[in-house]
């Protein structure tokens, strides 16, 4: 009945891939916006940014390194007056060792979402990529990745850096691996596998298999591009628990790096200097607003994304 | 007129295993979802399968496609053991051959791949490297199943169809490799009626321009008329009738049979329908004793019934099988 | 004087896209102990429809126009604290898909009592009995009323949900779609049943479903809906014999039967109408094959065409189906 009497003309199909992917970015966006406390958020974030790149510019043009590098500099000038209140030559003040705050909060912003980010990307994939496998294969897989997981998060994390401080002097590389890796084995895993559970039991991971699909074919391209948004979500509020966790390891002086927000508390505790509410404020105030400020901030952007992932959250 | 043996299923068989505790014994009982049906279908036919939920026709239809494999019985394509079929180039071929229509349109195509994507999948699986290719018999089976113009369709998402649609594109699916036979499960069941006769006329179209031969699975007695040369009604796992469709259903023999046909309401509100004899409820398939699996339901059962086997299927009338020991 | 008087109800719903036209200028009537079934498609307003009889529309939908008369009482002014006490004790409602709602946590009876106990001033006692009453009514065993949902059978959940509607002696009951996730012997059960009961207590029904076939068998009256129309009202002798609008003779051809000779299904090409944007006319015109100018141009009247029948067409059919289906 039927001959193929028909000539199709096919656009290329990259550039059909590229406009689904700006149309689909231009409507998640629009989401996001709505959702008004995402890009309140996300703005925190760029201010940050732009503090991080700033920190450059300034020390080549208007800041004389002697005395604004974060870390060697000294201000001769109002020596005996270390940490000196604000002013018009130091904005924020400076510490007790006579470096310039402000300097220090610019630099450390780098070093912050440095850590933040690649221990938030190694904990979301290891956890994704386990938590697919699990849901797909379970039986003896799962079973052993779920009791890792449960042992992961009973661990007290804290001791094992401590431990680890005294073997290898632990920088923040290191301790991004290693918050990584630990967070990406642990909780995260059960709850990415239970998102990929609901994604097994659709029939279209049946059809595919029906289609001939492999076992990596169907990870791969069924299970894994479905949860995708949920560990994205996931990325979001992981950063979050990987810069919290830097400041109070640095306070307690477990790491072994030159200057982070933490370090600039830890300076300000070992010169006794907290214990002053009021007074000095200058030296605790700075940097715990930034941690607390770019984790909010995270967490916003989370919470806008949240909406997104979530389609059932959305108003009418 | 249909052909030579396609499928043959012998003696099939699929139990699921339940795990209880017993104390500290860990005993297992097994729900008989398949138990021991022997059918045919042959080329260029439309064989139903028919029954109330849980009589074990879903399940059938997977074991045909290998979503399942059985716990005992064969199944033959062409005369080659399907059962034996475990990985590599066979199973490939096999895939080729044999594939299946999903109930939920919504649910079984992914919702994030493009139409393309979603239909060109098998393709790929199988081996068909170039993208033109591919493009070409994507839009050539789209076409085909009504979705026309099938350029503007390829990247649209599944959303963006509606139910009919999507049901489309799940048939192009099934049908892009050309395979021989496709066990349709209860495909229009959830589909608005307007819509369903639309796509119950594809499905026979497509039977005589790409030559497939369907498993037709519904709970459905009026689409098993409409739509099956020969069907088979399930019940509790087993076959209790068998036989051209129009035979099975103007003369129906097994008491379930025609317990099910009077229960089925007629969209004619001068018909009366006869009253529909049948006792109870129907039971949970785990563990069932030996006997006539509709025993406790039968209005002809007895005592004999009791203690008997389950009845096998017998040839009553040319083709029509029953499975009863008061016929 | 009618039980149930609905007048050129419409009801829309607000989205963030527009106002979607779910119900447009609806009208009908229903009798004491009359039953009547309301079929079409999903999204043609049947389920909002109902849910605008009983006044339990989302918080962005309104009635914009017509009139709800309920015994004489206009529903749709109605505040909420008076419309709560028609509800359940006046018309009760079996939900779409009701027996999934439940509660897998308490006692089926329990819920049944709660129910009671909200709209009648009975102790729990009193309402112990009156459910086992209900229980013995839509032909289950009362001891089952101490039971846990999960415990019960879809045919069973089904009648307990029917015997919650019948808690309060409502005058009416609507039953949106209460036969179809279950199999078709205890659906054929469960039929009959409804039937006795409201023979038996001379109350009026509203059926809602997609399914010609039991629409055909339980109802005295049939309203055919199409895109938030009411298309066609008549009788269902008439209904079946005589459809007079293209979207009946449709969708009577569009369902295959078990009785009566084979034939071939018609098949309706073409899609709804979205109801934000509904095409200027009639609504079926674009899928019509009897459409002609005037159908895309202006909507069409509701008419009476023979006693009892209504239809809103330009071009209503007067052909018996048989001849329409050729």
């Amino acid at each position: 009945m039927t001959t193929k009497t028909n000539t199709y003309r096919f656009e290329p199909l990259w550039r059909v891939r590229l406009r689904l992917f700006w149309r689909s970015l231009k409507k998640n966006w629009g989401l996001f916006w709505e959702s008004r406390i995402g890009p309140i958020g996300l703005g925190i974030i760029l201010a940050f940014v732009l503090l991080m790149a700033a920190h450059p510019i300034l020390m080549s043009t208007v800041w004389d390194p002697k005395v604004y590098d974060p870390i060697m500099g000294f201000d001769q000038k109002l020596v005996g007056q270390h940490p000196a209140p604000p002013s018009w030559a130091h904005p924020l003040g400076t510490d007790p060792i006579g470096r310039d705050i402000l300097s220090q909060l610019m630099w450390s912003a780098r070093s912050e979402f440095a850590l933040g980010v690649t221990a938030a990307v190694i904990t979301v994939t290891i956890g994704t990529l386990i938590g697919s496998i699990c849901a797909y294969f379970g039986g003896l897989v799962d079973i052993v990745f779920m009791r890792l997981a449960d042992l992961m998060m009973l661990f007290p994390f804290f001791a094992l850096l401590i431990v680890m401080q005294s073997i290898i002097p632990m920088d923040l590389i290191k301790l991004a691996l290693i918050m990584g890796g630990l967070g990406g084995f642990g909780g995260i895993t059960i709850v990415l596998k239970s998102q990929a559970l609901t994604v097994k039991v659709k029939p279209y991971i049946e059809a595919a298999k029906v289609a001939g699909g492999s076992s990596f074919h169907i990870i791969r391209n069924h299970i894994i591009p479905n949860i995708l948004p949920i560990s994205f979500l996931y990325l979001m509020f992981n950063v979050t628990g990987a810069i919290f966790s830097e400041a109070a390891l640095s306070f307690f002086g477990l790491l072994d790096i030159r200057m982070s927000w933490g370090i600039m508390l830890n300076t300000a505790q070992d010169a006794g200097y907290l214990g002053a509410f009021g007074y000095y404020w200058w030296l605790w105030a700075p940097p715990g607003a930034a941690i607390t400020l770019l984790c909010f901030a995270f967490y916003l952007v989370g919470r806008g994304l949240d909406e997104i992932v979530n389609p059932r959250l959305r108003k009418r | 007129m249909p052909g030579h043996e396609l499928i043959k299923v012998e003696g099939l068989t699929k139990y699921f295993p339940v795990k209880k505790r017993i104390m500290l014994t860990r005993a297992v009982s097994y729900i008989h979802a398949v138990d021991e049906i022997t059918f045919t279908v042959h080329e260029g036919e439309i064989f139903g399968l028919v029954g109330e939920s849980g009589c074990g026709k879903t399940t059938t239809g997977k074991l045909l496609v290998k979503l399942y494999e059985p716990t005992r019985g064969t199944i033959t394509l062409d005369g080659q053991n399907v059962v034996a079929i475990r990985r590599g180039k066979h199973l490939r071929e096999f895939r080729r051959r044999v594939q299946m229509i999903f109930q939920d349109p919504y649910e079984s195509l992914n919702p994030r791949m493009t139409i393309f994507d979603i239909v060109a999948e098998p393709l790929a699986v199988q081996g068909v490297r170039s993208l033109k290719e591919r493009e070409e018999r994507v839009a050539e089976i789209l076409s085909q199943v009504g979705i026309t113009p099938p350029e503007t369709f390829m990247f649209r998402y599944p959303h963006e169809l509606s139910g009919g649609q999507r049901q489309r594109v799940a048939i192009a699916r099934a049908m892009v490799v050309g395979p021989q036979f496709v066990a349709a499960d209860e495909p229009t069941s959830m589909l608005d009626v307007s819509i369903r006769a639309g796509v119950m006329k594809l499905l026979l179209e497509l039977k005589d321009t790409l030559g497939v031969s369907y498993l037709y699975v519904t709970h459905d007695l009026a689409v098993a008329r409409y739509m099956c040369d020969r069907m088979a009604v399930m019940y509790l796992g087993k076959i209790v009738e068998l036989g051209p469709t129009e035979e099975v259903i103007q003369n129906p023999l097994h008491p379930y049979t025609r317990a099910l046909i009077a229960a089925v309401p007629v969209p004619d509100p001068t018909y009366h329908r006869e009253p529909v004899e049948i006792k109870g409820d129907i039971a949970a398939p785990i563990d069932p004793p030996p006997n006539c699996r509709f025993y406790p339901r039968c209005p002809l059962s007895d005592s004999a019934c009791e203690s008997s086997p389950h009845p096998d299927l017998r040839e009553v009338s040319p083709g029509h099988f029953v499975a009863c020991h008061k016929l | 004087m009618s039980l149930l008087d609905v007048s050129h109800l419409t009801m829309y719903y607000r989205t963030k896209m527009g106002d979607v036209h779910a119900v447009d200028d609806v009208s009908f009537s229903v009798e004491p102990g009359e039953a009547i079934g309301l079929v079409g498609e999903s999204g043609c307003g049947k389920t909002s429809v109902a849910m605008s009889l009983m006044k339990l529309l989302p918080d962005n939908a309104r009635i914009v126009g017509g009139s709800i008369l309920f015994d004489g009482v206009d529903l749709v002014p109605l505040p909420e604290e008076e419309v709560r006490k028609i509800r359940w004790k006046g018309i009760s409602m079996v939900f779409q898909a009701a027996m999934n709602s439940l509660n897998p946590v308490y006692r089926v009876g329990d819920q049944i009592i709660e129910a009671i106990q909200q709209h009648l001033p009975l102790s729990t006692e009193q309402a112990r009995e009156k459910v086992a009453k209900l229980y013995t009514l839509v032909g289950m065993d009362p001891e089952l009323m101490d039971r846990y949902p999960h415990e019960y059978s879809g045919g069973m959940k089904q009648r307990a949900v029917i015997a919650m509607a019948l808690a309060c002696d409502p005058k009416m009951i609507i039953a949106d779609e209460p036969t179809t996730a279950l199999d078709v012997i205890v659906q054929d059960r469960i039929l009959h049943r409804i039937d006795e009961i409201r023979k038996e207590l001379n109350m009026a029904m509203m059926y809602i479903s997609h399914d010609i076939a039991v629409i055909a068998e339980v109802s005295d009256k049939i309203g055919v809906m199409y895109a938030g129309w009411l298309v066609e009202l008549a009788d269902t002798v008439t209904i079946f014999k005589r459809p007079a609008h293209p979207y009946t003779i449709a969708l009577m051809s569009a369902f295959p039967s078990i009785k009566g000779e084979k034939r071939p299904l018609v098949h309706l090409p073409g899609e709804p109408p979205d109801l934000l944007d509904p095409p200027p006319g009639c609504r079926f015109h674009p899928r019509c094959r009897y459409a002609t100018g005037i159908c895309q141009e202006q909507v069409p009247e509701y008419k009476e065409i023979e006693p009892g029948h209504f239809v809103a067409c330009w071009n209503p059919q007067r052909k018996g189906v048989a001849d329409a289906r050729a």
